[in-house]
């Protein structure tokens, strides 16, 4: 038989019910799940560096550098995955140099460029200027010419030029906490905003978005902390640890209430898209909803946090106990980016029937593509971590907020 | 004002400006004409040859079988829909033949069983269960499809 409907009637297979015939294959896959997990990441990170330096959380201040570079490093890469899905990258400049203003997508271009360009990059400029001017004194070959490339020529590293970086670097730290809030609440607004779609349109989403986002990146930074503890061989900050343990918890409460409070909505007022969403929540997204989503990710980790927020066991003991809850609490995020992306596209608008998704392993859409996207975040900010090291600043406090 | 301020704002200006300079270069001439498109690509379009003729123009000489089919089932679907784009054929009806699709898998293209299809507007068959060794032309005339 032709290939065509070989195809054809292999797409046929997966469907039950009634569908119309252009939601039988899904056209956002994973890697339309992977752009809101890193801009999640990304938005999250941020929000955990400026708790230490806005709102004076002075326990993390060793977390404070790692956080802006984990963050910078998933902001290099989180267009990628758009990018890599269209398959037109040579056209990706064009929504910058024409842009269309009244559309959501298109807008996304400069809230990415401002939070880059005007946000986390400036932060970390001025965070690492007057160390890039000492260190381009020692260094040797490329690292030297890098480090007087990025100080801009500046040889000032005088006490009252880092009073000035402070400063500054606080103007950009409070400029940019609203500014992630646009970032991620933008994301959600995308999905948010298509009211065709009952799974996606709710107002909630934006907001979702956000404190899912935060619950992810402080994960993340967690976790990297961590790791790079474990690497150096250094005794880990437990009171810093567990201070990061403890807003992962409170935000991962408000995040839970959030969502709750999306779902009792959708049930009390019982549309009449509640009888096709219940079945996918029941059936096709049983696993990853309900199993990885809220069990896992959610309903486990506030157990773990929540109890070691009135028990301490030993160091080490608490020591894994955050790390298998980070790496958990990262698994249900992807699978909540998961459950909207792919979610919303399993169901008929005309809310009779089913198709599936089967994730392919290789191709452009599929699993090696999507972990490539994912590995390489790490990369950078391995990159940036030798670059940057954040163990060999100078160390001083930032002045309080004025 | 500090030294790294100054350093910056310079850069910014440099990097705006560069922006600037790509924006002017790389916008097309005609783009924002009409709308929020290139304009040229209206007369690029409209200078296009047409390719499809429209079933008038084969009921010039094949007058009978248009005839035919305008009474069947198939009266809506247009000749070019399975003969191909008829613009060669009307210069040079000779050597320019129109396409005679006779597989299986063309019919199949709308006779294929597909849940989204009305069954009651449009025949379906599972083409891997109905006779699937014959022809479909063997039985059904695509011209009177009802017979």
């Amino acid at each position: 038989m032709n290939p065509q409907f070989e195809h054809l009637y292999e797409a046929l297979s997966k469907v039950d019910g009634y569908i119309y015939p252009n939601e039988i294959e899904l056209s956002w896959s994973i890697l339309i799940v992977l752009y809101p997990f890193i801009t999640g990441l990304v938005a999250g990170a941020f929000i955990l560096a400026s708790l230490e330096r806005v709102f004076n959380v002075k326990a993390l201040r060793p977390t404070y550098v790692i956080a802006l570079l984990t963050a910078f490093a998933f902001m290099l890469v989180a267009t990628m995955p758009l990018i890599f899905h269209l398959g037109q990258p040579l056209r990706a400049w064009e929504i910058m140099i024409t842009p269309h203003l009244t559309s959501a997508m298109a807008i996304f271009g400069f809230v990415y460029l401002w939070y880059l360009m005007v946000v986390l990059l400036l932060e970390i400029w001025f965070d690492y200027r007057a160390d890039m001017v000492v260190w381009s004194k020692d260094a040797k070959g490329l690292k030297k010419w890098l480090y007087k490339a990025f100080s801009l020529g500046i040889n000032d590293a005088s006490p009252e030029s880092r009073k000035w970086d402070d400063k500054l670097g606080y103007i950009v730290t409070v400029i940019g906490i609203p500014s992630a809030f646009l970032l991620h609440g933008y994301v959600g607004f995308i999905f948010g905003s298509i009211k065709a779609n009952p799974w996606w349109s709710t107002v909630m989403m934006p907001v979702i978005f956000l404190f899912s986002a935060m619950v992810s990146g402080i994960a993340l930074v967690m976790l990297v902390f961590m790791v790079l503890n474990y690497v150096r061989r250094q005794k880990i900050d437990m009171l810093c640890l567990d201070t990061i343990a403890k807003y992962l918890f409170y935000i991962i409460i408000i995040d839970f209430t959030l969502e709750s409070l999306d779902q009792i909505h959708r049930f009390y007022e019982a549309e009449e898209s509640f009888e096709i969403i219940s079945l996918l929540m029941s059936g096709k997204l049983f696993v990853t909803l309900l199993i990885f989503q809220i069990l896992l990710g959610m309903i486990i980790p506030l157990i773990t946090l929540g109890t070691l927020q009135f028990f301490k066991p030993k160091e080490k003991i608490r020591q894994a106990i955050y790390f298998v809850t980070g790496l958990l609490v990262l698994f249900g995020i992807f699978f909540m980016r998961w459950n909207v992306v792919i979610g919303g596209q399993l169901f008929s608008k005309s809310f009779y029937g089913f198709t599936s998704f089967k994730l392919s392993l290789i191709g452009p859409e599929g699993f090696l593509m999507a972990s490539i996207w994912l590995v390489i975040p790490f990369l950078i900010l391995a990159f940036l971590l030798w670059l940057f090291p954040p163990w060999k600043k100078t160390q001083h406090e930032h002045l309080p907020a004025e | 004002m500090p030294v790294q301020l100054k350093r910056l704002l310079i850069l910014g200006v440099v990097l705006f400006s560069v922006f600037l300079l790509f924006k002017y270069l790389l916008t097309p001439a005609s783009f924002g004409q009409y709308g929020h498109y290139r304009g040229l690509a209206l007369e690029e379009n409209a200078a296009l040859t047409a390719k499809y003729t429209g079933s008038e123009a084969c009921y010039d000489c094949h007058d009978s079988i248009v005839a035919v089919k305008n009474e069947s089932l198939h009266s809506s679907i247009a000749c070019e829909s399975c003969h191909g784009p008829g613009f060669k054929h009307i210069e040079d009806p000779e050597n320019e033949k129109m396409d005679q699709p006779d597989s299986r898998e063309f019919c199949a293209h709308c006779h294929a069983f597909n849940k989204a299809r009305p069954e009651k507007a449009i025949t379906q068959q599972d083409i891997r269960e109905h006779n699937p060794d014959e022809k479909c032309i063997e039985c059904h005339n695509p011209h009177q499809p009802q017979q």
